[in-house]
């Protein structure tokens, strides 16, 4: 009886109905309408503002008045190039650099053992201890770390009562790296910069290491290779897409910051602090364009050498 | 890095509203209130009671005009120009080292002093100040001004430090330690004016004139004195809470600061003080400017009238620990502050200080061969940079 009811019903008499036939039978417009709003979304607000950005750093600024020159010029290319601003963006990539095999060295061994040997309620404990200093503000974070690491702060009174604060001192004493203090220092910048970027390296290396079967480790031992060897040949190998990933998120994302370098560190500028300065604070927004591709272009390098090891062969 | 992308397409957009640029025409009437006016405005300068109940200058005003502040602090001159320069905004407090360069860059318009009634009373050294004055238009009201103190820490110096020398030269401080390290310098091109400012004293040969106006000589001595600061400056301040946690976490003793910090580390008990050295200092004058394209014209009128009449100079002096630009707050009980405490913050020291001003190459006292600001701006970012 519910049968013919169904069928004997008026087809297509509802607006909705009547849509959804039409979609049914052209498969295509439904694709279509399907993907419009993403790609209007990727097309407009990232690719378009990229492009003005890419415009803007043609132009040159006037330097009396702060007032912006809407002429073709390579000159804001070329005050790139003066020493001062060369310094920023070598310091930039040097750090980012640091950072990402920092993180991917701390990164590895946690991965590996959550990976292979935590199951159950460990597991979860892995992911929340990855995880929970995402939840957190990362400026909350920032200053928190500002404090750790003061002249007068925790990490300073720990040494004290370990009666190590001659360990430190000689540590801040290296030329470079070292400072008054942790909080003044490079190497309190890259403290707090692998502190915040390391997750992004953890869950992606996890997620590789995962993927690589436990038989072929004990095939390898099996033929008589040495742990080390193992780890070379047939593990390295297998996790490098996991490990690439991690870094393109560690190696970017120190590239374009900003805050940590302010917060913590010597006042000497990051690309990100540059950019800022030059739009925010000096109104110079083709300067400040012109730096933003410096990132562009390095990121740009580093996917094509990526690719080049093949790292994304395995994807 | 996608913050940075999406906040320069912004900031495109908004530079874009702006390309025709017009001077506007003075203002000859005012009308009813547009119900808000937007000003940007340094830190701590406009109070509504939220830091403090008892230091309040807007509500007054809101209630009795019906228009709404809306403030946009702003941490240096430069990101002052930046923002009119986007636009969107009513007000500025400028000092003088952005003033000329927005009247330059036509990005606020003369004021007709005839439609604020309490013009007469502002300070007669202000009145006409070349920061704001261009060919006899006035491009703003007077609001306040103050110098650039030598904040240090009481414990290390029992007696006031007479001299900058202790920001500036490797020395050993009265509590026998180096102050390398323990010093701090302003996170601003304008700070090579200070550098200038110690060497007018103490390297009379050079010639210095002004601290705002170096030819190539000058300023080559100048940044040198930089670098050698920067050896002993572990981080620039720029942000002024930032600056007070390094004076009471980091162990700073010793920086140019503003009364501002020196009054709130002093208000929490921090053993702070501050002083003018013999070489006296640099110092800010701000004005009220108004944008050219102001879009609230009348409410900003209202707001500059309010600026010069009410409680505000007076309590706001109290609270930033700077001179009112209408003598009379400092006496008439309008507000908190007393005769004793403008002279505190340096109300009959106007002779000492040497004022922010743009520097331009066109300079009067070294045959126009002066250093243009924005070779400040490279270059300081070089001696930062370890240049």
């Amino acid at each position: 009886m519910s049968n013919v009811a169904i069928t004997s019903q008026p087809r297509g008499d509802g607006i909705l109905a009547r849509l959804s036939d039409a979609l049914w039978r052209r498969p295509t417009l439904f694709l279509v309408l399907l993907l419009a709003p993403p790609a209007l979304w990727l097309g407009i607000i990232y690719l378009g503002s990229l492009f003005a950005l890419l415009a803007q750093s043609f132009f040159s600024i006037d330097e009396f008045s702060g007032l912006i020159n809407y002429e073709f010029t390579l000159k804001t290319y070329r005050e790139l190039f003066i020493p001062a601003n060369l310094d920023i963006i070598i310091r930039t990539t040097l750090m980012a650099t640091c950072v990402t095999l920092g993180a991917a060295v701390l990164a590895f061994p946690i991965a590996y053992y959550a990976a292979r040997y935590a199951r159950g309620k460990w597991k979860a404990l892995f992911y929340l201890g990855v995880m929970l200093p995402l939840w957190s503000s990362y400026l909350v974070k920032v200053y928190a770390w500002k404090l750790i690491l003061a002249k007068e702060g925790i990490l300073n009174w720990i040494f004290e009562v370990l009666h190590l604060t001659w360990a430190l001192e000689a540590y801040l004493a290296i030329p470079l790296i070292g400072g008054n203090s942790l909080s003044v220092s490079y190497s309190g910048t890259f403290l707090v910069f692998l502190y915040v970027w390391l997750p992004f390296m953890v869950l992606p290396m996890q997620a590789s290491l995962e993927r690589v079967s436990a038989s072929y480790l004990e095939a390898s031992a099996d033929l008589g290779a040495k742990p080390l060897q193992t780890f070379r040949l047939v593990l390295l190998p297998l996790a490098l897409p996991g490990i690439i990933a991690g870094s393109i998120f560690t190696f970017s994302l120190t590239l374009g910051d900003y805050i940590i370098p302010q917060i913590v560190g010597s006042s000497r500028l990051f690309i990100g602090q540059a950019v800022y300065t030059h739009q925010g604070t000096a109104g110079n927004i083709p300067l400040a364009a012109a730096f933003t591709v410096v990132p562009v272009v390095i990121m740009g390098f580093y996917l094509w050498m990526a690719k080049r090891q093949g790292a994304f062969d395995a994807l | 890095m996608t913050r940075i992308v999406t906040g320069l397409g912004t900031a495109l957009l908004a530079s874009a509203m702006f390309v025709q640029a017009t001077q506007a025409e003075k203002l000859t009437s005012l009308g009813a209130g547009e119900g808000q006016v937007n000003i940007v405005a340094w830190p701590g300068y406009i109070e509504r009671g939220e830091t403090d109940p008892k230091f309040d200058w807007v509500t007054g005003f809101e209630k009795k005009t019906s228009c709404k502040v809306q403030i946009k602090t702003a941490n240096t001159s430069d990101e002052m120009v930046a923002l009119m320069n986007e636009g969107g905004f009513d007000l500025v407090t400028a000092s003088g080292d952005a003033s000329l360069r927005l009247i330059a860059g036509k990005r606020v318009q003369p004021v007709n002093t005839d439609l604020i009634p309490s013009w007469n009373t502002v300070d007669d050294r202000l009145k006409s100040a070349p920061w704001h004055t261009v060919n006899g238009e006035h491009y703003g009201v007077p609001y306040m001004w103050g110098p650039n103190v030598l904040m240090y820490n009481t414990e290390v110096f029992k007696e006031p430090p007479t001299s900058w020398n202790v920001v500036f030269e490797e020395m050993t401080l009265p509590d026998g330690k180096s102050n390398k390290g323990r010093v701090q310098a302003y996170d601003g091109p304008i700070h090579v004016a200070d550098a200038a400012n110690y060497l007018m004293k103490h390297k009379p040969e050079l010639g210095i004139k002004s601290p705002y106006e170096l030819n190539a000589e000058q300023y080559a001595a100048a940044l040198d004195m930089l670098r050698g600061q920067r050896k002993l400056v572990s981080r620039y301040w720029h942000d002024a809470f930032i600056q007070m946690d390094d004076f009471t976490n980091e162990g700073v003793v010793a920086s140019g600061s503003w009364p501002f910090q020196v009054n709130i580390l002093k208000s929490k008990g921090a053993p702070i003080a501050s002083v003018i050295p013999e070489e006296g200092a640099t110092g800010w004058a701000d004005t009220t400017m108004m944008h050219s394209e102001a879009e609230n014209p009348n409410c900003a009128y209202m707001w500059m009238e309010h600026t010069l009449s009410s409680n505000l100079m007076s309590d706001l002096s109290v609270w930033f620990g700077a001179n009112p630009g209408v003598p009379a707050a400092c006496t008439d009980g309008r507000g908190m502050q007393t005769a004793e405490g403008c002279t505190t913050n340096g109300m009959d020291d106007f002779e000492k200080i040497r004022f922010w001003t743009t520097p331009v190459s066109k300079c009067a006292t070294q045959n126009n061969e002066c250093v243009p600001y924005y070779r400040w701006v490279s270059d300081y970012i070089g001696v930062i940079g370890g240049r």
